[in-house]
């Protein structure tokens, strides 16, 4: 798997568990290093090895696992250049969910050899939709709970209270339901479109 | 003026969806509305009844003048710039109002505009959101762009950073001469740690090629290089396999052989190492040739050697056989080290 995505669950295990931690995780998943570079590949393998190895540290479900990692990604201030890539994705909450269908060309317009999994949003009604997030070989099924986390901080991100429930666990396909609750429920953090560009 | 009504007409409303950075102008020039964004660009002082080149000052085409000129030819691409700082360049392009599409205003003109290649500066300077823009706008995804792009530089800056590191200290502790392929003075270092832990004794030969000066200035680095190789691969002929040989910079090499104490056997050796290095070299058509001066140093007893003393014995014996006329070698001896030596060279 893409070196970014190594590298964003090892900058998860480091921060909120510790250097110590992060390398006995390395261990045990028989890396022969102890970073990953974010711009090399890495066979799929790897990236499924240090899953379960943290997984298995935490005493924790793999699922439950990837749904922290979504969630660290946009609410960590050490992540927080992607959170600001999603908020480009629109000016709200309901904005930003219409726009996921296009998220995985929007990430590869950035990191061309990017896996994403494709990613197609139905609206059931105005405040139900469902996520289907359908893999690829080089993706897996690591992204649908991932996913979960990442919408679950998105929400808080932009004030909105949403109800998300990972429905469906085939392989090949996930399915997230997304109930919005209040779409201004909360301040949204800020997002100044300028801030970092250039 | 008193066209300006408090409820924006019908055009300005649908304008503000589909091009919101819009001027709606009068005949003579006058700003008669604009969209929500463009008051920003003024410092959010009112524009409506000032004169639109006051705000603006057109930079191309040249050939335009004033706004008679500006509106004389709608559908061309303008360049204007903002009079007031930071002076932000816009993109524009000006069409003429239908008769009575914005009530009162007489042989008006709509000019919409855009920030073009500026909009990285301007989105900072003028704090501007997603909603200051078009729906079908692509400056979200310009700025997503560029900010992803930055982001992807900086991880590979990174990355080359640690890369080059890694290089350099693969280069430092390499042991190889990349031209000779012989082994550089760490190896040496190593070779004769290994030979010392081992209680054996060794003889030490620094070899200096003569000559190779003459050729180096004379063929050029290329026959230079061929010189070094040859002569290297010649040192490597003569000796064993546990022998270690090592370039030591420029046209020296040196020689470390364990187990070769004997003084007559080390004479015969050296002997034949100078008669082969003095083979010719055969450089394209030329003809190359050097000689050898070679220095030894001995060392019998492991329990006082120390490498150090060594290298400065076989350096010693060396500068005997250079100032006696090259092209032999000398064994040390403790009165070499009063430079009186009195024999010559073999």
């Amino acid at each position: 798997m893409h070196g970014l995505i190594n590298r964003a669950v090892e900058r998860f295990a480091r921060d909120t568990y510790g250097d110590a931690f992060w390398t006995s995780v390395a261990q045990s998943a028989g890396l022969e290093f102890s970073t990953f570079e974010a711009m090399l590949p890495y066979a799929y393998e790897t990236t499924e090895r240090v899953v379960e190895a943290l997984a298995e540290a935490l005493d924790k479900r793999q699922d439950e696992v990837l749904e922290d990692l979504g969630t660290y990604l946009v609410a960590s201030p050490n992540t927080d250049g992607l959170r600001r890539l999603l908020r480009f994705g629109g000016t709200g909450f309901v904005e930003f969910l219409n726009s996921l269908d296009e998220l995985p060309a929007r990430a590869q317009l950035a990191v061309p050899d990017l896996p994403m999994p494709q990613l197609e949003l139905r609206e059931v009604d105005p405040t139900t939709f469902t996520l289907a997030v359908t893999a690829t070989p080089e993706t897996g099924d690591l992204f649908g709970h991932v996913m979960v986390g990442l919408l679950r901080a998105m929400a808080d991100d932009y004030g909105a209270l949403v109800f998300l429930n990972h429905m469906q666990d085939a392989p090949g396909q996930e399915i997230i339901e997304i109930i919005l609750l209040e779409v201004a429920f909360a301040e949204a953090r800020e997002f100044e479109l300028g801030a970092r560009a250039g | 003026m008193t066209h300006q009504t408090q409820t924006p007409s019908g055009l300005e409303q649908m304008l503000s969806v589909l091009c919101p950075w819009f001027i709606v102008i009068n005949g003579e020039g006058r700003i008669c509305a604009t969209g929500p964004g463009v008051l920003k660009l003024n410092g959010d002082q009112p524009l409506v009844g000032t004169m639109l080149l006051d705000f603006l000052d057109l930079r191309r085409p040249k050939t335009l003048h004033g706004i008679e000129g500006l509106v004389a030819e709608p559908g061309r691409k303008l360049h204007l710039v903002t009079r007031t700082a930071p002076h932000t360049e816009l993109k524009g392009v000006i069409a003429p109002l239908p008769d009575g599409a914005v009530p009162g205003v007489q042989d008006g003109a709509v000019l919409s505009l855009s920030f073009g290649i500026s909009v990285i500066d301007a989105v900072r300077d003028y704090a501007l959101s997603g909603e200051d823009f078009a729906v079908t706008d692509l400056t979200v995804e310009m700025l997503y762009l560029v900010e992803a792009k930055s982001a992807v530089m900086e991880e590979l800056r990174h990355l080359n950073t640690r890369l080059e590191t890694a290089r350099n200290d693969a280069e430092e502790q390499a042991v190889t001469d990349l031209l000779t392929g012989l082994g550089n003075r760490r190896a040496m270092d190593h070779a004769i740690g290994h030979i010392m832990s081992r209680k054996t004794g060794f003889a030490m030969m620094h070899v200096d090629l003569d000559h190779f000066k003459e050729v180096n200035d004379t063929y050029g680095h290329a026959a230079g290089d061929a010189v070094l190789q040859r002569a290297a691969e010649r040192l490597r002929s003569v000796t064993r396999v546990e022998d270690t040989v090592i370039r030591h910079g420029g046209d020296e090499f040196i020689l470390v052989m364990p187990g070769v104490i004997d003084e007559a056997k080390v004479a015969r050796l050296a002997q034949r190492l100078v008669t082969e290095i003095e083979e010719p070299i055969a450089f394209g058509s030329e003809t190359l040739r050097v000689s050898a001066s070679i220095g030894i140093s001995i060392a019998t007893d492991l329990t006082t050697a120390d490498p150090e003393t060594l290298m400065e014995q076989a350096d010693t014996a060396l500068y005997v056989v250079k100032e006696q006329g090259r092209h032999g070698f000398r064994i040390y001896t403790p009165d070499m080290g009063h430079m009186t030596g009195g024999e010559t060279a073999a």
